[in-house]
C-alpha cells in the first residue's frame, strides 16, 4: 500500500464527517460526526508518520486524542446543561435572539 | 495480504461511519460508530503504530461508550431522531466541494515532497511503544504535560457544568430565574 491510498480514506472519512456536521440538526448527532473527522485526520497523520519515518505524526495524532477525549467531557457537560433548559437536543430549538 | 486487510478495513469504516451519519435511528448511529472507531485501529495496526492503536482503542471505547450512555438517556432509542432538513440538494452541493478543497490540500505536500524526517523511527529500540515513548518524553514533554493539564481542566469542567449540588449557579438557571436574580439584587441595593 503507498501513502496516497491511506491519505484518500483519510480524505474520505474526513468527508463523511463533513457531511454528517452540515446535515445533522441533532447536538449529539453533530457530536459524532465532529468525533468521526478527528479520527480521519488521525489516520492521515498515521500514515505520513510511517511512510516518510518520522514519529512526529503519530505524536500529534496522540495530542489529537487526548484533544477528543477533553472534548467529549465538556460537551456532553454542555450537552446536559442544553437539556435541562431547552428539554431538547434540536439545533433549531436552541435560537434564543428574536428577530 | 495488507492489501486485503487494507481494502477490507477501508470498505467496513467507510459504510460504518455512512450508517452514523445517515440513519435516523440513534441506537444504530452509537453503534456503527463505535464499531467504526474500533475498525480504525486496525489501520493503525497496519501501519506498525501499535501503541496508537491501543490508545485508540482504550480511549474511544471509554467516550463512545460514554456517549452511548448519555445517547440512551437523551432519546427515545426505538424512535427516529427527528430532524427537518430543508434543502437536501444543498447540503450535497457543498460537501462535493469541500471534499475537492481537502483532497487538494492533501495533494499539495505529496507532489512538493520536500518533507524530512526530523524524529526517523530507530530500530535500535527495537519496537514502536519504545520509540514513541522515547520521543514523547524528550522532544515533546511540554505539549504532553499540558495535555494532561488540559485533560484535568477538561474533567473539572465537565463536573462544574453538569453537576447537580450547585446551590447557584448562573449556567443552570432558566433566563426567567437569571432574570429573577437579577432584579432580586436591584431591590436589594435599593432597600439599602
Amino acid at each position: 500500500m503507498i501513502l496516497n491510498d491511506y491519505l484518500i480514506l483519510s480524505a474520505i472519512l474526513f468527508c463523511i464527517g463533513l457531511i454528517g456536521v452540515i446535515r445533522r440538526k441533532n447536538l449529539l448527532m453533530l457530536f459524532f460526526a465532529s468525533e468521526i473527522m478527528l479520527n480521519a485526520v488521525n489516520i492521515g497523520l498515521a500514515a505520513i508518520s510511517k511512510f516518510h519515518g518520522d514519529l512526529s505524526g503519530q505524536m500529534f495524532a496522540f495530542f489529537i486524542i487526548a484533544v477528543a477525549a477533553s472534548e467529549v467531557a465538556i460537551g456532553l457537560g454542555l450537552l446536559i446543561l442544553t437539556y435541562k433548559r431547552k428539554n431538547s437536543l434540536s439545533l433549531d430549538n436552541l435560537q434564543s435572539m428574536g428577530g | 495480504m495488507e492489501i486485503i486487510a487494507f481494502y477490507l478495513f477501508a470498505f467496513l469504516t467507510i459504510a460504518m461511519f455512512t450508517t452514523t451519519v445517515m440513519t435516523n435511528n440513534a441506537l444504530y448511529a452509537l453503534s456503527s460508530l463505535a464499531a467504526g472507531m474500533i475498525f480504525i485501529s486496525a489501520f493503525y495496526f497496519l501501519l506498525d503504530a501499535e501503541f496508537l492503536g491501543v490508545v485508540q482503542i482504550v480511549v474511544y471505547t471509554g467516550a463512545v461508550m460514554a456517549l452511548y450512555a448519555f445517547g440512551m438517556m437523551f432519546f427515545d432509542t426505538i424512535a427516529d431522531v427527528k430532524e427537518d432538513i430543508k434543502h437536501p440538494k444543498l447540503v450535497f452541493l457543498l460537501s462535493g466541494g469541500i471534499a475537492l478543497l481537502v483532497v487538494v490540500i492533501f495533494a499539495v505536500p505529496i507532489v512538493s515532497g520536500s518533507i524530512i524526517a526530523s524524529h526517523p523511527m530507530s530500530p535500535e529500540y527495537g519496537s514502536n511503544v519504545k520509540d514513541v515513548g522515547m520521543v514523547l518524553f524528550t522532544k515533546y514533554l511540554v505539549p504532553f504535560e499540558l495535555a494532561a493539564v488540559m485533560l484535568l481542566v477538561a474533567m473539572i469542567g465537565g463536573i462544574i457544568l453538569a453537576g447537580k449540588k450547585m446551590d447557584v449557579s448562573i449556567t443552570q438557571l432558566s433566563e426567567e430565574e437569571i432574570d429573577k436574580l437579577s432584579t432580586n439584587d436591584e431591590i436589594a441595593k435599593d432597600k439599602k
